[in-house]
């Protein structure tokens, strides 16, 4: 018989004014006793709405009945079936609205931790099995990945494992993509994410680091060497407001910001990158990174760090969870406001903002309302660092150097169906180059896809 | 891991290094850069192309010790491995149809523009070779520059090699003297860029110059070598490193420039200290 209970079972956490001084993960994760107990609130519906909305397709029910029986290292087989990179998910996946939104468990009460769970049976995996991965028999084809992020690594993994000779090319000295770069040591360790990576090399895969495809080489190399081309180079362009004081010393992007603290390690003794530690910080943004960014400004010693975003909470994109943890965190919420002018310090630094305030009009595009300026009601806030955290577009190194490969208006490479196949012939795209910024989830389950149209393709070539 | 295959140092300050990347050397062509890590715990920084030879598979940077990388990368020798290098990153410099031009140099920035002349100079182009160097002790690639160069003008400040004076001195009075080009390029320090473009102008000659700005990938992730050129952003990553030089506002670069400046002086400060010891 299912517990019954309400609530999901709690998951230990950093005390907040602990953490918001240290690096170190937030979330501490579910004992074995604590992930059997919230593993038994399951009921294991027949028609598994929770895998529906997967974008990788976990047999969720399945995994949640073997740690439910203790058979921890069955669960994650059964979940390694469908995701390259389970400790990864379990901690950044947007479960609200994925997994545990259409759980049963949830139309009266809470739904069941699945996220919580994965992470858990991820976790006891690393902690307890040491046998590298058994190396498949290769198929005597090569594919070529770009980008070591979460759909090139996903395409990677799940090539590996069909037998396909893979290669990953990444242009920063770490692969990982926006795992490394971007999402921070408090919430995604990178030991974790190593050992990710570790598991795929184990798969046989080959990661050449310090390799720019557009510059070192090109796509069309790539195709004179191996059977198919994936493009999963993300959108790593930042975009900024175009708005006065923009260029001042203090104005960050959250991709070098993050950049600076996730990549370079900037916050720790004895990294050689230097990183200006703010007192009084603004964030401009209401995403996922935008709560990274301003978390990050906190650990480096800020007093004050506010979030400025046009919209009001409801409308933010963070998740949930990371919008509760920013604000125990002391992170001050300025909803509603919109920066028109970054103000100019002595030496080209940053003395402030000037925001205008915001009322909600009618829904827009994105069928969010849509915000609009209150007349007169400009206001000035003193800070000496500003980071913008308002998205951004794909990377155009590949797409200009790559006769043939169509993109859209906002610079996205185009698809011609669900599997990635791209206006190239063997050149398959997936993850934020083709949609846009997005999840880590999505583009795994991007990458996925376009691993099987791969191998489907040279099979039918063959 | 890359290796060094030769150390040479050109100056008290200025060091050549010849690093074996036999991908980077494929592709390299002149004005492009390189971003390099030294080890571990190094920052990323850029440095551009001086020199590379595809058959060897070797690529040549000079760069001068400024800040705790610099120095960390001196204390390298021959033989032994730097952690990371990647390229060519950037846009090549523009030769197209340039049959008469004026290659400015200053410092360290010779190492940049020497390959610029060299590249012209194998297109056929005319080149005047303008370069300039606080005095006699800080002269490099002398010889490199006399072999592409059709006409070589050494400046110094203070007189002890070449003429007394400055780049711009030198410029100024071969258009006085009716001289003129169809480009000038001009690589060196930012002020030194700004008084020159501002001079072309006068004349009315397109004038490019490389940007050198602080940079952390180099591939157009970060934006932190945003310049203001022509009145809009470019990433001086991907969008450069080089610009319409009379578009591109100085004051703002120099400024963004010396944002770490206190983070280079503590680098150095700590270790002067260690050698000390």
């Amino acid at each position: 018989m299912a517990d019954m209970s309400l609530k999901k079972n709690e998951m230990a956490l950093q005390a907040p004014q602990e953490r918001n001084k240290n690096f170190d993960e937030v979330a501490l994760g579910y004992t074995a006793e604590q992930a059997m107990a919230e593993a038994n609130r399951c009921l294991g519906c027949k028609n598994r709405p929770c895998t529906g909305k997967c974008p990788v397709s976990i047999d969720i029910p399945e995994f949640i009945r073997q740690v439910r029986d203790g058979e921890f290292e069955e669960a994650y087989r059964t979940i390694s079936r469908s995701s390259s990179l389970p400790a990864v998910c379990g901690r950044v996946c947007p479960q609200e609205n994925q997994c545990e939104g259409k759980c049963v468990r949830g139309i009266k009460g809470e739904p069941v931790a699945i996220g919580r769970l994965e992470r858990f049976v991820a976790d006891w995996h690393n902690a307890h099995c040491t046998a590298a991965a058994d190396k498949p028999q290769l198929n005597g084809h090569k594919v070529a990945v770009v980008g070591a992020g979460p759909a090139g690594l996903t395409a990677a993994g799940d090539l590996a494992r069909r037998g396909y000779a893979v290669t990953v090319f990444e242009a920063l000295h770490t692969a990982g993509g926006v795992l490394v770069y971007g999402i921070p040591e408090f919430r995604l360790p990178k030991a974790i994410v190593r050992k990710e990576i570790d598991t795929l090399k184990e798969l046989g895969v080959e990661i050449r680091t310090n390799t720019v495809v557009g510059r070192t080489n090109s796509v069309d190399e790539l195709l004179e060497s191996f059977d198919a081309v994936f493009i999963g180079t993300g959108a790593g362009l930042p975009r900024f407001m175009n708005i006065p004081g923009e260029t001042l010393c203090g104005v960050y992007s959250a991709n070098e910001f993050l950049t600076r603290i996730n990549l370079m390690k900037a916050y720790k003794e004895g990294s050689d990158t230097p990183i200006v530690r703010p007192k009084r910080a603004a964030v401009v943004g209401g995403g996922n990174v935008a709560m990274d960014a301003a978390r990050c400004a906190k650990r480096l010693g800020a007093e004050e760090v506010y979030i400025i975003y046009r919209r009001s909470e409801e409308e933010m994109p963070a998740r949930r969870e990371e919008v509760e943890h920013a604000k125990e965190e002391g992170i001050i919420f300025m909803m509603l406001n919109n920066p028109v002018e970054i103000l100019e310090g002595e030496n080209h630094t940053v003395r402030g903002i000037k925001c205008i305030k915001m009322e909600l009009g009618e829904p827009d595009a994105s069928g969010r309302r849509s915000p609009v300026e209150i007349k007169g009601s400009e206001f000035e806030l003193e800070l000496d660092c500003v980071i913008m955290a308002i998205g951004t577009s794909p990377n155009p190194l590949i797409r200009t150097t790559t006769k043939g490969l169509d993109c859209d208006r906002r610079g996205c490479i185009v698809t011609l169906d669900e599997s990635g196949k791209t206006t190239r012939d063997g050149v398959y795209a997936g993850g934020d180059a083709v949609t846009g910024a997005a999840t880590v989830i999505l583009a795994m389950g991007a990458g996925k896809a376009a691993a099987q149209a791969i191998d489907d393709y040279i099979n039918n070539k063959a | 891991m890359y290796l060094i295959k030769r150390k040479q140092e050109l100056n008290p300050t200025v060091t050549l290094m010849e690093i074996a990347a036999p991908e980077v050397a494929a592709k390299a062509r002149a004005g492009q850069f390189i971003i390099l890590r030294v080890d571990e715990n190094g920052e990323r920084i850029p440095l551009t192309i001086a020199d590379y030879d595809r058959t060897q598979g070797t690529v040549t940077i000079i760069f001068q010790v400024v800040g705790g990388t610099t120095m960390k990368l001196n204390t390298m020798n021959q033989g032994e491995y730097i952690q990371d290098f990647v390229g060519p990153l950037g846009k090549a410099t523009e030769l197209e149809g340039i049959k008469k031009v004026a290659v400015v140099g200053g410092g360290v920035g010779c190492a940049i523009a020497y390959p610029v002349a060299k590249a012209l100079h194998e297109r056929g182009a005319e080149v005047t070779g303008i370069v300039g160097f606080r005095n006699k002790d800080l002269v490099i690639l002398e010889e490199e520059f006399r072999g592409v160069c059709d006409r070589y003008l050494l400046m110094s400040d203070d007189g002890s090699a070449g003429e007394k004076g400055l780049v711009t001195d030198a410029l100024r009075s071969l258009l006085e003297k009716g001289e003129s080009f169809d480009r000038v390029i001009v690589i060196g320090p930012l002020i030194m860029m700004k008084f020159v473009c501002a001079l072309t102008k006068e004349y009315g000659i397109k004038t490019v110059v490389s940007m050198n700005p602080i940079m952390v990938d180099g591939t157009g992730m970060c934006g932190g070598c945003r310049l203001t050129v022509g009145g809009k952003v470019k990433f001086a990553c991907v969008d450069g490193p080089d610009f319409d030089g009379h578009e591109v506002d100085f004051d703002e670069a120099i400024k963004r420039g010396a944002m770490y400046r206190p983070f280079e002086q503590k680098a150095r400060e700590s270790a002067c200290n260690l050698f000390k010891r």
